[in-house]
Formats: structure tokens, sequence, C-alpha cells
């Protein structure tokens, strides 16, 4: 089985999926139902952890679904750790997705902040999966620090661009010992296709969907294009050996 | 500062380079990605009204994508009608004999109850009258620390306050200052207000500069429609804000259009906007900027909020009591404007979700560093 691992769960499908955005709570439960995610992040600030009926939340709790609260809103590194602390408390997981923006505008990820809280926050024995820029020695360097995987940016988010940094991610999927989740920008399906046919371990998509005319339909269409874009990946490796050995020898002139 | 940077623009020629844009200037504004300050303009001017349609689209594909299909919720809450200014057009004018109210922070917790019976909000905006000595910054701290055990996300809309004034407050829980700029006509601006702290253009145009400084986290920003010709404010207004963007990068941004209409008796608007002209302005600034917050307060009827809704509002007050105690302890209270929208916020609330959007109450947690 291609089955993916982060923090000892096994996820059969590599399409994570964020749940803002959405025009109700129980179109976002339908979108989730239909593209068989098994990762889904949840804002913190967005839940009354106070309430156990929070409205939000029935909508995402589901047992076959790892939840992944997010600290969206934080803009440094000592108020992402106590947003993990209390993440952690009210979700009762170790799970989190570290995001850390300063610039509210187009909530791009501060390294040298994330950095800092992956190094506390992985001590604490957080799982991590922080959002990062595509970049390749930040990333290796949030590895080294103990993150679970890494999220490059594939455009701003929300922009709905695709791969602008496709060079970028092509290097960081090479040099990468964890799981490389692509996360925002991608906008269509092809453009999920295209970050899994690089080698990335999964793709994480919320505007997209959640924007789209009939997001059920397009949940199905992600979850579709991700498995194509995995298995064509796959595929070339094979494709790729195959040509290799058949053609002629470049060296038997040395025989 | 930006009362600096504002003496680089004069107001008769903004107002002539907008009254002198064309169609073509529209339709080159609504060719681009990114807007500049003269797109802007060509979409606030006249000869934008026949493009009304379509940039409604834009506005509503724009809004679509960077806020989704949500609405913000929040609701007023006035602690204190009692006012050292004597602002032309404003029921709190000190000249005006009422008795005046300052709630003390027992009324205030009662006033959080009653909006929590009303609804989910989260979302509270703490609004006062300027009376530095009886209803200054420790006074406003005390009411956030007791708004605070109901509210995760508190906004005041108080008096331009000094920049420790405003440190001090982010400090016990703060989160967004809206601050009215009224006009951005330096010369009539005195007109208007007269005297009082508020009589000083300049403390008052540079408190966004304050703001910034301590950290606020969001600004709301406005201008009073009805004082002068609004195009050339609301233009000012977006050199204003890209001017804050620039420097106060972490901070978000909001803007608002109250407007005035005609009453009986009292102040009257100099000029009068259209409900068309107020959702071209709207678009206007949509489209302009992308990521602006823009709010829509119950001073509107019904049917223009729920229409405009989804093309381009991203928040919006409902419920709103404009007196001080007003949700409990002085239900009878004089307003600071009447509103238009007198629909519970559940029912505003479903009219929302009717039209496909989801009103979100909690978007923020207090952080445990600030409370």
């Amino acid at each position: 089985m291609d089955n993916l691992i982060i923090g000892g769960r096994e996820f059969k499908s590599r399409l994570f999926m964020g749940t803002g955005k959405f025009r109700s709570n129980e179109e976002m439960r339908r979108a989730i139902e239909s593209s068989g995610t098994e990762m889904v992040t949840v804002a913190m600030k967005r839940i009354d952890i106070m309430n156990e009926e929070d409205d939000m939340l029935q909508h995402i709790l589901n047992p076959d679904i790892q939840l992944l609260p997010n600290t969206s809103g934080v803009r440094n590194a000592e108020e992402a750790i106590l947003a993990a602390q209390l993440a952690r408390e009210a979700f009762e997981t170790d799970f989190l997705k570290l995001e850390i923006h300063p610039d509210p505008r187009h909530l791009l990820p501060d390294p040298i902040e994330t950095l800092k809280a992956t190094e506390e926050l992985a001590k604490l024995g957080f799982i991590l999966l922080p959002y990062v820029q595509a970049d390749p020695v930040l990333c290796k360097r949030l590895e080294e620090a103990g993150a679970a995987t890494v999220m490059p940016l594939g455009a701003p988010i929300g922009t709905n661009k695709g791969l602008t940094t496709r060079d970028m991610i092509q290097i960081i999927i090479e040099q990468s010992n964890v799981p490389v989740v692509v996360d925002a920008g991608i906008g269509a399906p092809s453009h999920a296709a295209e970050a899994m046919e690089l080698g990335a371990d999964a793709v994480l998509v919320n505007t997209a969907i959640a924007v789209a005319q009939n997001p059920e339909k397009m949940a199905i269409a992600f979850a579709k294009a991700v498995e194509a874009g995995r298995e064509g990946y796959l595929a070339g490796l094979g494709a790729k050996r195959f040509s290799a050995d058949a053609s002629s020898p470049l060296t038997s002139f040395l025989d | 500062m930006f009362s600096e940077e504002l003496k680089k623009y004069n107001w008769e020629s903004i107002s002539q380079a907008i009254n002198e844009k064309t169609s073509a200037d529209v339709e080159q504004a609504l060719s681009k990605r990114r807007l500049n300050i003269d797109d802007f303009m060509a979409l606030v001017s006249p000869a934008a009204a026949p493009y009304l349609e379509e940039m409604a689209r834009r506005s509503r594909d724009l809004t679509r994508m960077r806020f989704g299909k949500t609405m913000s919720m929040y609701i007023p809450m006035y602690i204190t009608n009692s006012c050292t200014n004597a602002c032309v057009y404003c029921g709190f004018n000190r000249h005006n004999r009422f008795e005046r109210v300052i709630l003390n922070p027992e009324q205030i917790e009662e006033e959080c109850k009653a909006i929590k019976q009303l609804a989910p909000f989260d979302n509270l905006l703490i609004v006062t009258g300027e009376n530095p000595y009886a209803a200054g910054v420790p006074y406003i701290e005390k009411a956030l620390k007791v708004a605070g055990k109901y509210f995760n996300n508190l906004t005041i809309e108080v008096m331009p306050l000094s920049e420790e004034g405003y440190s001090k407050l982010v400090e016990a829980g703060l989160y967004g200052v809206v601050c009215f700029q009224e006009t951005y006509n330096r010369e009539n601006y005195k007109k208007y207000h007269p005297s009082g702290q508020k009589s000083d253009f300049e403390w008052r145009v540079n408190g966004f500069d304050r703001m910034g400084a301590a950290g606020v986290h969001k600004i709301g920003m406005g201008v009073l429609i009805g004082l002068e010709e609004w195009r050339t404010d609301v233009t000012m207004m977006a050199i204003h804000l890209e001017y804050l963007r620039k420097k106060y990068w972490k901070t978000r941004y909001s803007v608002n259009f109250p407007r005035m209409r005609p009453s009986e008796g009292g102040f009257q608007p100099n000029v009068v906007m259209s409900d068309r002209e107020l959702a071209q302005l709207m678009f206007a600034f949509r489209l302009f900027d992308p990521d602006v917050d823009i709010s829509i307060s119950t001073r509107e009827t019904p049917s223009f909020r729920n229409n405009i809704a989804s093309l381009g509002a991203t928040s919006m007050s409902a419920g709103s009591k404009t007196e001080p105690g007003g949700y409990k302890t002085y239900p009878q209270a004089l307003e600071q404007f009447s509103v238009s929208d007198g629909r519970t916020p559940l029912e505003v609330a479903e009219a929302l979700r009717k039209a496909g959007i989801e009103p979100v109450w909690k978007d923020w947690f207090n952080n445990p560093i600030t409370s």
C-alpha cells in the first residue's frame, strides 16, 4: 500500500483540506466527505473551545479524520507556542499546523519565527506541520529542528495561481527526509496533480474547493487529481528506470 | 506622520482629476490586476457609473476569493455619550442638553451579558464619546477587562489616543481601533469640529500612525459621507490606507462609509450619496484593495445590506443600539444616530444564510499573553 505516514498515523488520502470560506458548515461537511480526506485543518481562532456544541466543530468531527488545528492569527513564535498548547488541550491532539504570519494581507509565513517555534514545540512533543515559503534551506532546517513534515506554499494563499514556486518545490522534494505537503495557491485540480507528479507527498486545498460553484463536486475532482498525480509520479519512476535499462550502454567501450 | 504626506496632495486638483476621468480611464482600470490610485479615482468618478454591473461582478469574485462566502459579525456597545466636542452633525455634541451617561463596570458587565443573549457575538465594538477626563484610557482599560470575559475580539471606537495609550490598551487585550477621520478636507474640517480635542485635524489624522506604532492588530478607517465631496474624500482615504499598509505592515485594515441622510431638524448633509453611489464606492475599494475589510453598519437598510453582503462587504453589525446602556441599563437613552436595519441579529444571520453566506461570529482568540 502506498500510504502516507505522519506522526505515526497512516493516511490513505493525500488530499488535506482547509475549512474556511465555505457558504455554510453543512456544505463544508459534504465537501469533506466527498473528498475522502483524512486530514482537515481548523483555525483555533474560529472555534469556541469553551462550547462543546460549537457548530463548525460539530461539522468537522469524524473518527476517520485527523483534526489538524492551525495557529492562524499569531504573529510570532511566542504567541504560536501558547496557541499550540491551547490547541493541544482543546482538541486532544499533538498534530499542529504551525503558521505564523505577521503580514495579515498575504498571510506569508515568517521563516525566523517559524523555525524558533518549531525548535521549541518539537521539544514539547508536537507533531508539527509548519507552513513555510518554498525555501529549500529553511525546509532542511525545519526538518533538523524536528518538524514532521514541511508545507511549502505553491503561491500566495487564496490566489489560486498554482505552483508559481515550482522550481523550489522540486528541490525541496528532492532533498527532504520528511513528507512534503504543498500548501496554498492550489487553485485547480490540475495544479494538485502537477504537485503530486513532482513527487509531493500530499497537497492541502481550501479556497479552490470552498469558493467553487459546487464545492462537493470540486472536492471529488481534487481527490481524483491527487490520486492521478500520485500514480503518475509512481509510474513515472518506473518508466524512467525502464528507458534507462533499454538504451544501449554508453560505457561498453570500456569493457 | 501622515499629516506630512497629505501635504503633497491638493484637494482641488484631486477633485478636478476625478471629474475629468473618462470611460477610457474606467476601462483601463477594469482591465488591470493591480490598481493604482489613478485607477481608483476613475472607478469612483461619475464616468464609472455605467460600469456598475461589471464592477459588482469583479468585486464579488475578489471578495469570494479573499474572504470566502462568509460575513464577520460584530455588535457595538456604547458605554458613554459624555463628550467634550461640539461636532455640528453629532447627537453627542456637548451643547445638546440631555443627561450624560458613563456606564460603570457593573453596568458594562450587564450590557455584555445582555448582548450574549441576543446572538453568539464574539466581536465587540466598544464606543465612547470624547471625554479624556471622565472616560479616558484608564476607564477604557477597565471596560476592556470586563468585556474580555465575554468576548475574544475587542475593538474600540473612541477619541484618538497617544501611542502610549494605545499600547496600554493592547496590553489589556485590545485587538482593533476604529476611528473616522470624518473628512480629509483640512480647511473645512474645523467648520464641522469647532471645539474640543477633535478640532485638531493633525492630532486626529496622525492618530492612525500612533495606532500602527503601538501594534494595534486592526485599524478601521472612515469618512463621514455628507460633509464634503465624497469622491475626493474617499480618494484621500485610499491614499491614507496605502500609506499605512506600507508602514504598518502587520496590521489589518477596514474601511467604513457611514452616510448621513437628510432628516427633519438638525444638521443637513452637504452632499447626499445614493445607494448606487455607495455600491460603486464599495466595489471601487474592493478592486483597489482586495484584502481590505469593508464594514457595513445598521445605518443601511435591510435590503441594501442583504444584497451588498455577497458583493463586497465583509463585516456587518446587527441588533445595534447606539446609546449607552441600550441593551439593558438605559434602553431609552439618546441615540448617536438612528438605525435603518432594526432586525434582530438572528434575523440578519438567517437572511445571510439564505443568500449563501455563512455568518462568522468568532474568528479570534484573545491571546493569553495579553490577558
